[in-house]
């Protein structure tokens, strides 16, 4: 019975220091799980949510909504009297807070001409009587626009609580305005898909450049003295602490065609003088300046690798008949790929979302989606785009995450 | 109490009280968004340093966020906590902002001050008045420099918008705004459209597409420019032998820089910048801003801007008092876009236009890029 007793307590005893561990390690955790909450995965739902949300014009326009939810739109009728009475409250509702012409801006991304429509009622419908006999009459008068069936139509389209619309844009659908739905755009007005596949591939071509490069400088770095690859190494790394900027606007006095590239070339005869290469504003420039400031990120996990692979296993290949080239790709090549897969990943996802060296180098065809997402944010306003195109990006990374997992394996990378 | 101590303990109490009335008089603290460079530089020395010196106890802080100040207030205004008193726009993000909401109205009347003659700031201001939220200080124009060295022009020069479009006579690479607005509009002068139909064309599937048409005949000699120091740093490396960009840049290219550069004024754009209050300042900091705003939008403070930068006073009744430049003792009136030697053929960027149709032509014009 005793024996049962302190059986039941150690065991209590147990469990109770297991636990403790437990929320020791957990507490230990909390700060950088908090960080990462507040910093990461907030904004990212906050993200999605703008994405989609649509509240702000749908709440502006109350009364016209509960007037049209009778309408049928695809009738060819204007709405009933009713819709125009509630467009004039939803104005004089609006008036103070200017919700009004919010609405315009909203619609005119996929509607032309309707920002001024919605600012001209604004201006005018504020003077007319709540209780006006004729509000279609008087509404026309202010813009005729309010006689179209196909303005309506898209009024009550774009302005539900939640909405696709953006996510239809971001993949080159576009609204037409005759029959009230989206559309493939036609061939020469497309213009995401085409970004989102030109990032990838760039991106693709940057990472497997850096690992050209790093894989040799990174195999001489660590089979010298260590003299030696000191020197080396800050010779790799005295770029990497320079500002981003600078590095990026030393390229563009290289690369340009007065530039001293294109001198040197001139005066070495390779080129002439009007068949200067044109090396910046396309893609040329981007690759170029992106691979250079990506290289230290595929270099060091390369290194770091390589610094662990024991050379007595390439001897025991080469003793054993083995020659060089085979030695190299059955021995010591496989134990490097963990350093490839950890620098592969950092440069490629660091170069999926690259901004500001596309912007100062890449032109025109140099550019990456994150430019035309910057432009959305900062000139456009088109916010929902902006962030549309943006979970668009994030469900792309995880998506070339996910295959890498599978064909490399994510346990199998190694920082070294 | 000796004398001395009496003294020390007066002159304590001396202190402690002009200590208290300097407290009394409340300091403030203006935020004022601009461009930076050299526009920033000609309002502090044209407005700000003046009031600051009539007003010792306001000191103003320049922010040079005018670049971005439309997402900017916006995220301001969400959060609720508005730091700018007073942001520096082109009319085109100042209608945004004021359809938005995110800045306020304005009585021109009751708000500015009148003309030395009576005249209200409603009628010396003008069509200047684009929107009720927007203050004009200037006019500025975006035109065309172009370097005068080219030698395989044969000592020709360019001297109408037809000649940008010109890549055989005038060969050479040239810079022009990523976007449509402006291009557009001299695309379609230079393919012959009547400068007064272009808006009514550009809204026409047709005459956009004729618009891109023309503009595809020289877009491989485009280089795109973003930032109004592209173009001027562009010439002067003979990166490009043309480009457009805002006339004041070309001014300091040209007089201050003493760069081998000339103006081509032919049909430039004429365009206006001005102020806007963002919506939801306090009491205390909405009156010090109108304060300040009476005093920097009269008609001599307008006028002694030209001192510093080549851009043309948004008031009538500023033009006579436009001198000489502060420095370069040289007459300013002629490197005014307004001056009548300039303003031969120019156009009125239509604003309301653009309002409507920037969105749908931005993403044409993004597509023609990419192909």
């Amino acid at each position: 019975m005793t024996d049962v007793v302190n059986d039941t307590t150690l065991k209590t005893r147990f469990s109770r220091t297991e636990r403790r561990k437990r929320v020791r390690a957990l507490l230990l955790v909390l700060p950088l799980f908090l960080f990462i909450c507040v910093t990461f995965l907030a904004p990212v739902a906050e993200m999605l949510f703008r994405s989609t949300d649509n509240t702000a014009v749908h709440n502006a326009l109350t009364n016209t909504h509960k007037a049209l939810s009778s309408w049928d739109e695809n009738s060819g009728e204007l709405p009933p009297q009713a819709a125009y009475l509630a467009i004039i409250a939803d104005v004089k509702a609006g008036a103070k807070k200017k919700m009004f012409t919010r609405v315009g801006r909203r619609l005119n991304y996929q509607i032309s001409g309707v920002s001024s429509m919605f600012r001209k009622t604004a201006r005018q419908a504020r003077r007319l009587p709540d209780d006006i006999a004729d509000p279609q009459t008087a509404l026309i008068k202010i813009h005729k626009k309010w006689g179209d069936v196909n303005i309506w139509r898209g009024i009550k389209y774009f302005t539900t609580p939640y909405t696709s619309s953006y996510y239809l844009d971001a993949t080159d659908f576009g609204y037409v305005l005759e029959n009230g739905d989206y559309a493939r755009k036609v061939e020469s007005q497309r213009v995401y898909l085409n970004l989102f596949w030109r990032t990838i591939i760039m991106s693709v071509a940057i990472t497997l450049l850096t690992l050209l490069m790093a894989y040799p400088t990174a195999f001489l770095i660590s089979s010298i003295s260590s003299q030696s690859a000191n020197l080396l190494l800050i010779m790799v790394l005295l770029p990497f602490w320079t500002s981003l900027l600078v590095r990026t606007t030393s390229w563009i006095v290289l690369l340009y065609q007065e530039g001293v590239i294109n001198d040197l070339l001139v005066s070495l005869g390779l080129v002439s003088d009007d068949g200067r290469l044109e090396l910046i504003h396309n893609t040329t420039g981007t690759i170029v300046a992106m691979t250079h400031i990506l290289l230290p990120f595929m270099l060091l996990p390369l290194y770091s690798v390589m610094k662990t692979i024991n050379p007595a296993y390439m001897r025991a290949a080469r003793s054993m008949g083995a020659g060089a080239f085979t030695a190299f790709r059955r021995v010591y090549f496989p134990q490097t790929v963990p350093g490839i897969g950890a620098g592969a990943i950092l440069v490629f996802i660091l170069a999926i979302g690259y901004y500001i060296t596309p912007e100062l180098v890449g032109g025109v065809e140099g550019t990456f989606i994150s430019n035309r997402i910057a432009y959305h944010v900062r000139s456009s306003g088109n916010w929902g785009l902006a962030s549309a195109l943006g979970f668009i990006l994030l469900i792309l990374v995880l998506l070339m995450y996910w295959c890498y997992d599978k064909i490399v394996g994510i346990d199998n990378m190694k920082l070294g | 109490m000796n004398t001395t101590t009496k003294k020390i303990v007066a002159s304590f109490a001396a202190t402690a009280l002009i200590a208290g009335n300097a407290l009394a008089a409340k300091d403030i603290e203006l935020t004022i968004v601009s461009w930076g460079g050299a526009y920033t530089d000609s309002q502090q020395n044209a407005y700000h340093a003046p009031y600051m010196k009539a007003n010792p106890h306001v000191s103003i802080i320049n922010d040079d966020s005018s670049n971005e100040a439309v997402p900017k207030l916006r995220a301001q205004n969400e959060a609720g906590n508005i730091n700018w008193d007073l942001v520096d726009m082109v009319p085109a993000d100042a209608i945004r902002a004021c359809d938005e909401g995110i800045v306020i109205e304005i009585d021109f009347d009751k708000v500015l001050a009148p003309a030395p003659d009576g005249t209200s700031p409603t009628q010396d201001f003008g069509a200047s008045l684009v929107s009720p939220c927007f203050i004009p200080q200037i006019v500025y124009s975006t035109t065309f420099g172009y370097r005068s060295d080219v030698a395989e022009w044969g000592g020709k020069k360019p001297t109408s918008i037809k000649d940008v479009f010109d890549t055989k006579n005038f060969p050479g690479k040239r810079s022009l705004e990523k976007r449509p607005v402006n291009n557009m509009e001299w695309a379609l002068i230079a393919d012959g459209v009547s400068p007064d139909q272009v808006y009514d064309a550009l809204s026409t599937p047709e005459g956009v597409d004729r618009a891109f048409a023309k503009l595809d005949t020289i877009k491989d000699d485009i280089i795109w420019w973003s930032s109004g120091a592209d173009t001027p740093d562009r010439l002067a490396k003979k990166e490009v032998v043309m480009g457009s960009t805002y006339n004041g840049r070309l001014f300091a290219l040209i007089e201050e820089q003493k760069q081998p550069v000339e103006m081509m004024w032919d049909w430039q754009i004429f365009e206006l910048d001005g102020w806007v209050i963002p919506a939801g300042l306090p009491k205390d900091r909405l009156q010090a801003v109108l304060d300040y705003l009476y005093y920097a939008t009269d008609t001599q403070r307008l006028a002694d801007q030209s001192k510093y930068i080549s851009y043309g006073p948004a008031r009538q009744s500023s033009a006579p008092l436009v001198g000489k430049h502060a420095t370069l003792d040289i007459d300013m009136a002629p490197h005014m876009p307004t001056d009548p030697n300039n303003a031969k053929n120019t156009l009125y960027n239509n604003i309301e236009w653009w309002a409507d149709n920037r969105d749908e032509l931005d993403q044409r014009f993004q597509a023609w890029l990419d192909q």
